[in-house]
């Protein structure tokens, strides 16, 4: 599997939600909160991403609490992988723009 | 007691998006939709801009209208495959979609649908050639100038794809 792919920036705040279980509302509110309000995801947005993840096998649903309705969601290790992965990646991507444009300081 | 208004109108497929600005703009003048059907919209007063309203294709679907409520959404109705939904403007903002690669995915799903739907009516139309296959030639050929035209939104949104998110 080419895992050498950028993740869009929703895919990777819902895994980085999910590094512990969390519910879709959750997700978003996570988000939100992680990226100071910037990024905002949109209910149907990430119901169809979380139902992508599912069937690539980087996310998987909890067994459902009896009485609740609320499905949660948590990072498979194939989905840690591709995460820890990504991080790599956008490590390198600010490396370098630092390096080309003279450091971080203003 | 809040007043009710019907309103008849008819919203072409290609202009979902012009539609849901004219709910939009009903509900900043103090009409929220509260129900749909066929060309028709039904409408409670409320207090001007408390709400926003969203509509989209989507199947038959109880898990995603469940996972919608819990972000204070409510569902209010569907007529053939399209869904409406308005939520509380105090609840936070309200995007059905927030990135381009789900408003592709959701122009793709109405392609879909209007090329299974426009290549029966053309088929249909085809076998019978009387005056109902006619009005079935008809439709199918209206049906694909839809496709073509949701298509052209698509084929746009990719190309903004290709530098951004």
């Amino acid at each position: 599997m080419n895992e050498n792919i950028a993740l869009t920036e929703a895919v990777y705040y819902i895994l980085l939600s999910l590094y512990t279980p969390q519910h879709g509302y959750g997700i978003m509110q996570q988000t939100e909160q992680l990226s100071g309000g910037r990024v905002r995801l949109a209910a149907g947005t990430l119901y169809g991403a979380l139902s992508t993840l599912s069937e690539k096998g980087w996310i998987t649903a909890l067994k459902e609490e009896p009485g609740s309705r609320r499905k949660e969601y948590q990072l498979t290790d194939q989905g840690l992988h591709v995460l820890k992965n990504e991080l790599e990646r956008l490590q390198q991507l600010v490396a370098n723009g630092a390096a080309v444009m003279g450091g971080t300081q203003e | 007691m809040k007043k009710q208004l019907t309103i008849r109108k008819w919203f072409w497929v290609w202009d979902f998006e012009e539609e849901e600005d004219w709910l939009n703009e009903m509900a900043l003048q103090g009409w929220a939709l509260d129900g749909v059907g066929f060309a028709t919209f039904h409408f409670i007063s409320c207090e001007p801009g408390s709400y926003t309203i969203r509509l989209e294709m989507h199947g038959h679907d109880s898990d995603y209208l469940g996972f919608l409520g819990e972000t204070g959404v409510e569902y209010l109705g569907r007529v053939f495959a399209w869904v409406y939904f308005r939520k509380k403007t105090e609840a936070g903002a309200f995007d059905i979609f927030s990135d381009i690669d789900s408003k592709i995915r959701h122009l793709d799903r109405i392609c879909k649908m209007l090329l299974v739907i426009g290549l029966a009516n053309l088929g249909i139309g085809m076998i019978h050639p009387s005056s109902a296959g006619r009005i079935n030639l008809l439709c199918g050929a209206l049906l694909m100038y839809a496709l073509g035209r949701i298509h052209g939104k698509k084929e746009a949104l990719k190309r903004e794809r290709a530098l951004r998110e």
